[in-house]
């Protein structure tokens, strides 16, 4: 809770300067903005016509001695329709102007913020959740549209209109115009003291929208699990508890903001008495007309009319500013794993060694998950590795692939440290093949595509071949050209870590990286794809986490796992003949399950 | 022609709302009502005070204090009653419009459980999210201003009825001016629709690229793919751009025109106050008050305008809306309930037969039984149909031919929840909840007795290690899809929750593929000795576990080539003999090469340089 109260106390001082953060990363914002604000003084101009209208039809037509002059007041309506004309006419086209230039300058942001949040580090990316990331380049720019579209312009245009009313009050009468302003000077700190607390409530709706968004989710991912365990009415409360929990909170804000507008209406009351008690007296005194005087009433309303708005406004303006705020965050978040760009070097070109320098790793908050890893895999190495669960052999392979960087020590590619390659270098050289083959909905062919767009049909069909699949692939409904569904689930799983390890295998990577990528596939194609594999990879270097010894057996070297150090490296003839050993013991027991019968 | 009935479709969807939360609605419109006559009141009030007060007192110089004091009571009134109908109008509209979305968002995600599997498989999960939240919300916008405008419609009648009492010449200004306002909406709406509708459609591709992309994020960044990415989501941006500047044309023609309605409107009444008082029919009062309740309406007319200019969105939405609520194909069960508690069940597929919604046969006529306590294993090629085999066994689909059995009762017969209390599955891609670990092993369901027996299941599970060195063991809480686990802890808890709820029938679907052999052999060790026995249908590969098994079924392309013991298959079955021996044959092969390699030492080292 300590953050979120942190959060909220930050965003109280902090309204303006994030508008001015906004602006300053969106420079696009600031296009042809002298020709809009040009445009929005005239179209205040139209708001003010009328009443003057009304003021010198009374004054000059209707209460002149001798009067009312229909014609008088005809030609002054007349005038003031050729003025709101124009009005119109500017209206539209700062409108358009300013559409333009605000979609133009946040589609430029929302590109933005989606590239940063694919240079953010894995570890960060993962402590988020998808539908929150989403949110910072979806909804949350579009709340600062809609502000700066609705919101922003109405400020504008309120503040010209109460700028120009104040104006022309003052020269009908600066007492009376000074009695408008004395009476909504306590306004400014009411407001601000109920925004204070409108923005806690904000805050708390947006937390509740979010728990319901995921509990929606997991409803929809989770369908299988729910029905096989016949758990929907579990499912139901807790649907529940969050859509009600976040109609509460909706409410609530809304208790709030209707809180603060009201202090408007009242504030304005107060402000109309004190014109109509100064005005009579000073009309008593002879100091006004009662032209003037009538006008002036037309004046306070055109006074208080945008300064109410101008409060509704504020109250949305927290959450627009509150959402540009997150957008801002994320592009301000440095990337912790940060590519050294400029600075870096590149992969020397050919075989590619690698080696831990006294490596030790921890999650954030957590215990030490691996320690003091001291090892050198020479280039053109093939090796396996080996461990129980949890033994640190997946965390071995990010920081391998430079997914984390150690909390001490360093990694080495061919005598170069890793935060010192390029990721363009690093990303084209080493691929790895995470656990689960994360496929995009698109087309198997697609799909393997990712990494090399440039590849045509043949070159493709010619990768499955190699790799031994050209049957598999043969197999599909529409061959290369099926579909693999959201997230590759028109696939069954194994299928799914075929087309992964294709699209690893295409990007032609100098070091490859495999973590438990054939896990699901059925024993003959795995061993046959081991093969092939280790044909097409002949002179690159390769690391494979195996849960199936059956790879170890096959790889040059095997480094065994066990909590979090490396307790065993050798040809696995070697590690096998060390009885009692942790490598003895596993291999045991994976004869045992494949042998018996 | 979609856009023709737009205005009328979406008074339709606003009279639901009314039928469904008359209350707040009525709250509201009271409000809106109240604010309404007091603005119009006011109007008079304040032409009241200017006629009465203002003028009498600056033409005979002097005022009286009684005077003023009544003026500045009368004007406080009316701002006091202004803020109750306010206050009453919004909260009355906030309680309606957010009821309303509560109520949806609970009948849409009723029918995401109730609605088979087969229908998921066909709605992405960003649309099926956006169907639930975003869609939802469009609905309901025209809620919010709803209230008032009904308010102003009262107020522009009561307006009217008093300007044509006050003068009907002015009167006839306001008819000329108001259906004006109203026509211009209208028009407005129609022109917007098409394009709001496709506004909302590219916001729906933004949001789900963008979903996707941080989905695969690991894959983007192990690939160096991000550029690439980058360019196909800001492809997709700037349509979603262009769309909206569209949306912003119309708007901002629009806008202006229909501001300017009613200021035109005042300087005709102004004219024509003018020419009625030069034949002597209004007096300066009468002008002053139309002139001022013109001013006063401007505003609050412009209500309408928001419902209206928000009516197609809400029309899009419920027209996606409604097409979850009333999308068919649920589930039937039947009325039997199942014996046998605590004895294990039989499973018999009869010539089941499955095809794919789009037309490609996964199973062909598959015939297999499970008898009571055996455990058979289902064995067969990569993508030949076992996972399949694994749902239509726990009724996640039903099949297109063919029935499924448990103990004689094909499973379309029995009562909800009553499969789910005696089979429990095990998929291959563990899915766990953001919950703690107790609440994904228990998920509430009244088979699991406390903590007890959750620690048996984790212990059978091989996980009860790993959960008592977190720091709050069964209340740690996992996270989004779990993730603070490991893959392979995450599998042991789906597992324990399987075991949790002492299933008849257990399936596993390659349920140990991220569990290290020694873990698996442990887990299906204390699986065989567990006291409440079970039968066990397992999706496998390996040997160990498939020498458990009394029987085993092999499957090719989604037809059964043959049944029978494991010793029986691999002598008379060369698909069978030939996948399970893989890594024996690829270690002698591996073993004879090195033999090779060995003979020909020099040669080797030669190789390696």
């Amino acid at each position: 809770m300590t953050t979120v109260d942190a959060a909220v106390g930050k965003e109280q001082d902090g309204s303006w300067q994030t508008f001015k953060r906004g602006l300053a990363l969106s420079p696009e914002l600031r296009t042809g903005l002298a020709g809009t604000l040009a445009l929005a003084v005239v179209a205040t101009v139209g708001r003010i016509v009328v009443p003057v209208a009304i003021q010198q039809g009374i004054d000059r037509g209707i209460t002149a001695p001798g009067g009312p002059f229909p014609g008088v007041v005809a030609t002054v309506a007349l005038i003031s329709l050729g003025v709101l004309a124009i009005t119109v006419c500017t209206s539209y086209l700062m409108n358009v102007r300013l559409f333009r230039v605000s979609e133009t300058a946040l589609a430029s942001l929302r590109a933005r913020a989606f590239r940063h949040v694919h240079d953010l580090s894995m570890l960060h990316q993962q402590s988020e959740r998808r539908g929150t990331l989403t949110s910072r380049v979806t909804t949350d720019i579009d709340q600062i549209s809609q502000f700066l579209q609705f919101g922003g312009l109405m400020l504008l245009i309120s503040g010209g209109q109460v700028l120009i009313a104040t104006v022309v009050m003052f020269t009908y009468s600066w007492k009376l115009a000074l009695v408008v302003l004395v009476t909504f000077l306590p306004l400014i700190w009411i407001v601000r003291a109920l925004q204070r607390r409108l923005a806690i409530a904000y805050q708390a709706s947006r937390e509740k929208v979010g728990v319901m968004l995921g509990t929606i989710a997991e409803t929809v991912v989770g369908a299988a699990v729910i029905r096989a365990y016949g758990v929907q009415r579990r499912t139901e409360e807790r649907l529940d508890g969050s859509i009600e929990d976040f109609r509460g909170a909706q409410f609530r804000a809304l208790r709030r903001s209707v809180l603060s507008f009201s202090s408007g209406e009242i504030t304005s009351g107060i402000c109309l008495s004190g014109v109509v008690i100064v005005g009579v007296l000073l009309g008593v005194d002879d100091q006004i007309t009662i032209g003037q005087l009538t006008a002036f009433l037309f004046l306070t309303t055109l006074f208080v009319q945008p300064v109410q708005m101008g409060t509704e406004i504020l109250n949305d303006a927290q959450n627009a500013i509150a959402g540009w705020r997150r957008v801002l965050d994320v592009l301000d978040t440095e990337p912790d794993v940060a590519d050294p760009g400029e600075n870096g070097q590149d992969l020397r070109l050919g075989p590619v060694a690698v080696s831990f320098d006294k490596v030790h790793f921890a999650y954030p908050g957590g215990p030490e998950v691996l320690s003091e890893i001291d090892v050198t895999i020479p280039a053109q190495a093939r090796v396996a590795v080996v461990g129980e669960t949890g033994s640190g052999k997946t965390t071995f392979a990010k920081l391998l692939t430079r997914l984390m960087d150690p909390a001490k020590g360093q990694v080495l590619l061919s005598g170069v440290s890793l935060t010192d390659l390029r990721f363009a270098s690093l990303r084209r050289r080493v691929v790895m093949v995470p656990q689960d083959g994360f496929l995009f909905d698109a087309t198997v062919a697609e799909n393997v595509r990712f990494a090399k767009p440039e590849l045509s049909d043949a070159e493709l069909y010619l990768a499955f071949t190699e790799l031994g699949l050209a049957d598999w692939v043969d197999g599909l409904p529409d061959g290369m050209n099926t579909p693999v569904g959201e997230r590759g689930e028109a696939l069954s799983v194994g299928e799914r870590q075929l087309v992964a390890l294709a699209r690893a295998y295409v990007a032609d990577p100098d070091l490859l990286v495999l973590d438990e990528a054939t896990s699901a596939v059925d024993p003959a194609t795995e061993v046959r794809l081991a093969r092939a594999l280790d044909a097409v990879t002949r002179g690159r270097t390769t690391v494979a986490i195996a849960h199936r010894l059956s790879t170890a057996e096959a790889a040059d070297r095997v480094l065994v796992f066990d909590a979090g150090r490396i307790v065993q490296n050798g040809p696995h003839a070697e590690l096998v003949s060390q009885t009692d050993s942790v490598y003895a013991k596993l291999h045991s027991s994976w004869v045992e399950q494949t042998r018996s019968t | 022609m979609r856009d023709q009935g737009v205005v009328g479709k979406g008074l339709r969807v606003l009279r639901q709302a009314i039928r469904e939360e008359p209350g707040p609605f009525a709250v509201g419109v009271a409000g809106a009502v109240l604010h309404s006559l007091v603005t119009i009141g006011s109007s008079f009030v304040l032409g009241a005070i200017v006629a009465r007060i203002a003028v009498p007192a600056i033409q005979e110089g002097r005022v009286s204090a009684g005077a003023i004091a009544l003026a500045v009571a009368a004007i406080l009134a009316v701002s006091a009653l202004k803020v109750s109908g306010m206050i009453a109008r919004r909260l009355g509209a906030g309680a309606m419009q957010f009821r309303l979305q509560a109520t949806y968002r609970r009948r849409v995600t009723r029918r995401y459980l109730r609605l088979p599997l087969s229908w998921h498989h066909k709605h992405s999960t960003g649309e099926l999210l956006s169907n639930a939240n975003a869609d939802v919300e469009a609905v309901w916008f025209p809620i919010a201003p709803f209230p008032f405008a009904v308010g102003t419609l009262a107020m522009l009648v009561v307006a009217g009825v008093a300007l044509f009492v006050t003068d009907w010449a002015m009167a006839l200004v306001g008819l000329a001016v108001f259906p004006l306002v109203f026509a211009l909406n209208v028009i407005y709406s129609r022109r917007m629709s098409p394009r709001v509708t496709r506004v909302q459609e590219l916001r729906a591709d933004v949001s789900t690229i963008a979903h996707e992309s941080f989905d695969g994020a690991l894959v983007v960044k192990t690939m160096g793919r991000e550029t690439e990415e980058t360019t196909r989501f800001a492809a997709k941006a700037d349509e979603l751009r262009d769309g909206l500047i569209r949306v912003g044309r119309i708007r901002g023609a629009f806008d202006p025109l229909i501001d300017s309605l009613p200021n035109i409107g005042t300087l005709a009444v102004l004219v024509v106050g003018t020419w009625r008082m030069s034949t002597g029919a209004a007096d300066i009062e009468t002008v002053t008050s139309v002139v001022f309740l013109f001013t006063v309406l401007a505003f609050p007319i412009r209500a309408i305008g928001w419902v209206l200019g928000e009516l197609p969105r809400s029309v899009v939405g419920w027209e996606r809306v409604t097409k979850v609520l009333s999308a068919t194909g649920d589930m039937e069960y039947g009325p039997r309930e199942t014996e046998g508690h605590g004895t294990p069940a039989t499973l018999e597929f009869r010539d089941v037969t499955y095809t794919y919604p789009d037309g490609s046969e996964v199973l062909h006529s598959v015939n297999l039984e499970i008898p009571a306590g055996r455990t058979v294993a289902l064995v067969g090629p990569t993508g030949s149909g076992k996972s399949t085999i694994a749902s239509l066994a726990t009724r996640l689909v039903d099949p297109d031919d063919g029935r499924v059995l448990l103990d004689g009762n094909d499973v379309r017969e029995l009562g909800h929840g009553a499969l789910a209390d005696n089979i429990a599955l095990v998929q291959q891609v563990p899915f766990v909840f953001d919950d703690t670990i107790g609440g994904n092993i228990t998920l509430a369901r009244d088979s699991v007795d406390g903590d007890d027996d959750v620690w048996t299941a984790l212990r059978t599970a091989q996980a009860d290690g790993f959960v008592a060195k977190l720091p709050d063991q069964l209340d740690t809480e996992v996270g989004e899809r779990g993730h603070s686990l490991s893959g392979g802890q995450r599998q042991r808890i789906t597992l324990a929750r399987a075991l949790a709820g002492a299933p008849r029938l257990l399936v596993l679907d390659d349920a140990t593929s991220a569990v290290d052999p020694r873990v698996e052999s442990a887990i299906l060790g204390a699986l065989k000795k567990s006291k409440n026995p079970a039968s066990v249908l397992v999706v496998a590969y390996r040997r160990a576990t498939i020498a458990l098994a009394d029987e085993v079924v092999y499957l090719e392309h989604g037809k059964v080539v043959a049944t029978g013991t494991h010793l029986d298959l691999l002598d008379n079955v060369p698909g069978y003999a030939n996948l399970v021996t893989a890594y024996e044959r690829e270690e002698a092969e591996r073993a004879r090469e090195g033999a090779f390699i060995e003979a020909e030492d020099t040669e080797e080292e030669e190789v390696s340089a």
